[in-house]
Formats: structure tokens, C-alpha cells, sequence
């Protein structure tokens, strides 16, 4: 078998440079996306149409096409188009903040909804207004319930970052890449980042867990 | 205190309330009772404007609800009202419920809000469980919670949707005396209930209400004896 890791060991810092590299940006992308995943929420539970209907087409298009594409088109279309050189890194925010917002908004959307309408009635008849029972009394609620499936989504979008290898960003597929290139042996670089990847799910998850059992406090 | 003027109020098709008019004075209790289906919730409903009614005027202390321009908030802020199912925020104390909408919607602060929960609490004999979350509290202890929260809004009436409805029996006493302690404060208070004996005792005067109309209403010891009405004598006979 064709096999040896101390081959790749003087790149271990360069691979391992790119777990920040990678981190970077999606760590920026999941606030992003859930921020603006908030905002399409709350328009699509909204009782304006017009509000409605951008949240949906919004979320149809961006679900409704491949992230590879949407990545594609940020970052060579736009130049394009606009002359505006945008970088990988900003390219990467923007499709997978764009994109996961689409799904983070549906998941919020299904949250609040979820909550017991008696608790809209229950903040109306004490005179809270719309703003302060969405922040304090339903939005707090919804996103207990949701937070498996945020996880969830938080998950996918560390794993599919991969693909920003595909506009030449320099994160951990991307490295490992090079480095198959380099020493014409790619299954061990691949094996490593493929363990780095599981490594951050795997703490992903704890978070999700430990975040859970925090918000269990209440039953 | 309240005037209903010629309400009215359909869902889709179906005539909820048909021409309902009546008022409640300051520290009237007035219970309002009827077979399920009759309304009764939606009347009661009406009143904060929890259901907007199609059709008729609603004035409380003189604010023409109805009215687009009236701010209904800030009118709501002085009508508590109790659920059937209690609705107590889960993820905040019983503490944090009592203080939640002064401190925000009224601007009291933290102490003015707890010093005021607390003594609620105490009247409605629940001091011990300020720190306990909704989940770990009996039917009767939400109800009683429920109660305290829509009291420390200091409103000038209450509204009681089936307050008792939802509860074990041997836990409806509990609540129902909490509310005979404050009808007898002199508090105005509209009861949607099935405890005859509640209205009977507590109550100055009965609602009955039929297939949406208001049949008819008077003192309870009038009603209960010498129903006007065949329709209610048939109610009354069925539940008692």
C-alpha cells in the first residue's frame, strides 16, 4: 500500500494555517446569514404582501440554485459587470451569508410560528408592543425550538465552505489541494483536512449541545 | 366604565355576535355566561380588541375602542386579562413575568417592579415560588401567576377568559377566590365563566348569551331563580 503521512509533514503549518483561513469566513457568514436570516423571517411572517413576496422570492432563488453558481457569479461575474474587483474572501461571505440565509430564514419562520399564538394574545393584552414581543417574548421561545436545526445548518455551512477551494481561497480543502499537487500524493493531505473538518463539526456540535441543555432550564 | 354599542362580529360567514349592546360600570362584576358556541369568548374578546368587531362601538372609560385613531396599547395597558390557558411567558420566572411589561411598556424600574410582583404574589399567596419557571407550577399556581401578571399593569379592569376551564378541579377554589378577593376590591371585571356558583355569589349581575345575541342579563339572584327567557331556563336546568 502506497501510503505515507511524513510526507506531508512539513505543509502540517501551512494546512493547518487554513482552519483560521476557513474559519474566518464562515464564521462571518453564519452571523451574517443569521442576522439577514432574521430580517427575511420576520418579512415573510409579515402582514404586508409586497414584504411577503420579496422574502419568498428571495428565498426561492437561493435555494432554488446551486451555492456553487451563486458563488460563481459573485465573484467573476460581478467584476463584470461592475469593474469592482472583489475578493475571494468577500465573494465567500456574501454566497454563503446570501445563501444560508435562505434556509435559516425558513427555519426561524417555522419557529415563530410554532410558538403558541396564546403568547401574542397573552403580550397584546398587556400592551407590549410588536417590536419588544418579537425580541423578548417570541423570538426567545422560537429559537429554542429551533436550535437543532440551526445547528444543523451552521454544520452544513462549515462543510460545504469547501467549495470556495473553487475561486482559489486559500482555506483548508483548497491547501490540501496544493499540496497534492506539490508532493503528487493526495490522498494523505486529503485525509488530514478531511479529519480537521470533522474535528470543528465535532465542535460544532458540543456548542449546540451544551447550548441546548442551557435553554432546557425552563421545563 | 365599559359601553357596548350594536356589536357585531363574523368569521367568514358565520355570525359570531349579532347586535350586542350593554355597559359595565366601575366595580361591577359582571359574569357572562351561555352555552359553548354562544360567543361569550369573542364578547369578551372584543373588548381589548383582541378580535376586531365588524360592526358596532366599544368605549372603555370614555376611549371609543373602535376608533382607528384611538391607540389601542396604550388603552390595553389598562385591561388585564386572564386566559383559559394561563399563556405565562415560559422562559421567564414568575418573577420576570410580573415585572416584564411594567418595567418596559409602563417604565417602572426594576425595584419599583419587583417590590410591587412581589406583594402581588403574596396576595395571591405565592411568595415561595418568585424564582420558579411557569413549567414547574400547578394549574392553579399559573392561573393564580396569570392573575398577579395582568395586576401589576395596575389596570382599571380585568377581563377573565373561562379562568377555570383548564384546571383540575380540586385547583379551581384556589383561583376563584383570588378573584372573589378582588371583586370584593372593588375591581370592574367581566368573567366568562361556567362556575354558576361564581357567578351566583361574586357576580353583580349575569350575561347570558345565546347563538351571538344577548338574551338576557340582571342581577343573579333573578336570573338564577326566575329565568325570563326559555332559552335560559333550559341552560340553567341542564347545568345545575
Amino acid at each position: 500500500m502506497n501510503l505515507d503521512f511524513s510526507q506531508i509533514v512539513p505543509y502540517i503549518p501551512f494546512i493547518l494555517e487554513g482552519i483560521w483561513v476557513t474559519l474566518k469566513f464562515v464564521i462571518v457568514a453564519i452571523i451574517f446569514g443569521f442576522v439577514f436570516g432574521s430580517i427575511l423571517a420576520l418579512l415573510k411572517i409579515s402582514h404586508i404582501k409586497p414584504l411577503n413576496w420579496f422574502a419568498d422570492a428571495y428565498t426561492s432563488i437561493f435555494r432554488g440554485t446551486p451555492l456553487i453558481l451563486q458563488l460563481m457569479i459573485i465573484y467573476f461575474a460581478i467584476p463584470q459587470l461592475t469593474g469592482y474587483d472583489i475578493s475571494p474572501f468577500l465573494s465567500a461571505i456574501l454566497a454563503f451569508g446570501l445563501n444560508s440565509s435562505a434556509y435559516i430564514s425558513e427555519i426561524i419562520r417555522a419557529g415563530i410560528q410554532a410558538v403558541d399564538k396564546g403568547q401574542v394574545e397573552a403580550a397584546q393584552a398587556l400592551g407590549i408592543p410588536y417590536r419588544l414581543m418579537m425580541k423578548d417574548l417570541i423570538f426567545p421561545q422560537a429559537l429554542k425550538n429551533i436550535l437543532p436545526a440551526l445547528m444543523n445548518e451552521f454544520i452544513t455551512l462549515t462543510k460545504e465552505s469547501a467549495i470556495v477551494s473553487t475561486i482559489g481561497y486559500l482555506d483548508l480543502m483548497r491547501r490540501a489541494q496544493v499540496v497534492g499537487a506539490d508532493t503528487y500524493r493526495n490522498f494523505e493531505p486529503l485525509i488530514f483536512v478531511g479529519l480537521i473538518y470533522w474535528v470543528m463539526v465535532m465542535g460544532l456540535t458540543l456548542i449546540g449541545k451544551r447550548v441546548e441543555r442551557k435553554l432546557k432550564y425552563s421545563d | 366604565m365599559i359601553k357596548v354599542e350594536n356589536l357585531y362580529k363574523q368569521f367568514g360567514k358565520t355570525e359570531v355576535l349579532k347586535n350586542i349592546s350593554t355597559t359595565i360600570d366601575t366595580g361591577e362584576v359582571v359574569s357572562i355566561i351561555g352555552p359553548s358556541g354562544s360567543g361569550k369568548s369573542t364578547f369578551l374578546r372584543c373588548l381589548n380588541l383582541l378580535e376586531v368587531p365588524t360592526k358596532g362601538k366599544i368605549w372603555i372609560e370614555g376611549q371609543e375602542m373602535t376608533d382607528p385613531k384611538t391607540n389601542i396599547m396604550k388603552v390595553r395597558q389598562e385591561i388585564g386579562m386572564v386566559f383559559q390557558h394561563f399563556y405565562l411567558f415560559p422562559h421567564l420566572s414568575v418573577l420576570d413575568n410580573l415585572t416584564y411589561a411594567p418595567m418596559k411598556v409602563k417604565g417602572l424600574s426594576r425595584d419599583e417592579a419587583q417590590t410591587k410582583a412581589k406583594d402581588l404574589l403574596a396576595k395571591v399567596g405565592l411568595t415561595e415560588k418568585e424564582t420558579a419557571f411557569p413549567a414547574n407550577l400547578s394549574g392553579g399556581q399559573k392561573q393564580r401567576v396569570a392573575i398577579a401578571r395582568a395586576l401589576a399593569m395596575e389596570p382599571k379592569l380585568m377581563l377573565f377568559d373561562e379562568p377555570t376551564s383548564a384546571l383540575d378541579p380540586e385547583m379551581v377554589k384556589e383561583v376563584l377566590n383570588v378573584m372573589k378577593d378582588l371583586a370584593q376590591s372593588g375591581m370592574t371585571m367581566a368573567v366568562v365563566t361556567h362556575e354558576m356558583r361564581f357567578a351566583r355569589e361574586v357576580a353583580d349581575r349575569i350575561m347570558f348569551l345565546d347563538e351571538g345575541t344577548l338574551l338576557e342579563e340582571g342581577a343573579p339572584s333573578e336570573f338564577f331563580t326566575n329565568p325570563k327567557t326559555s332559552r335560559a331556563r333550559d341552560f340553567l336546568e341542564k347545568i345545575l
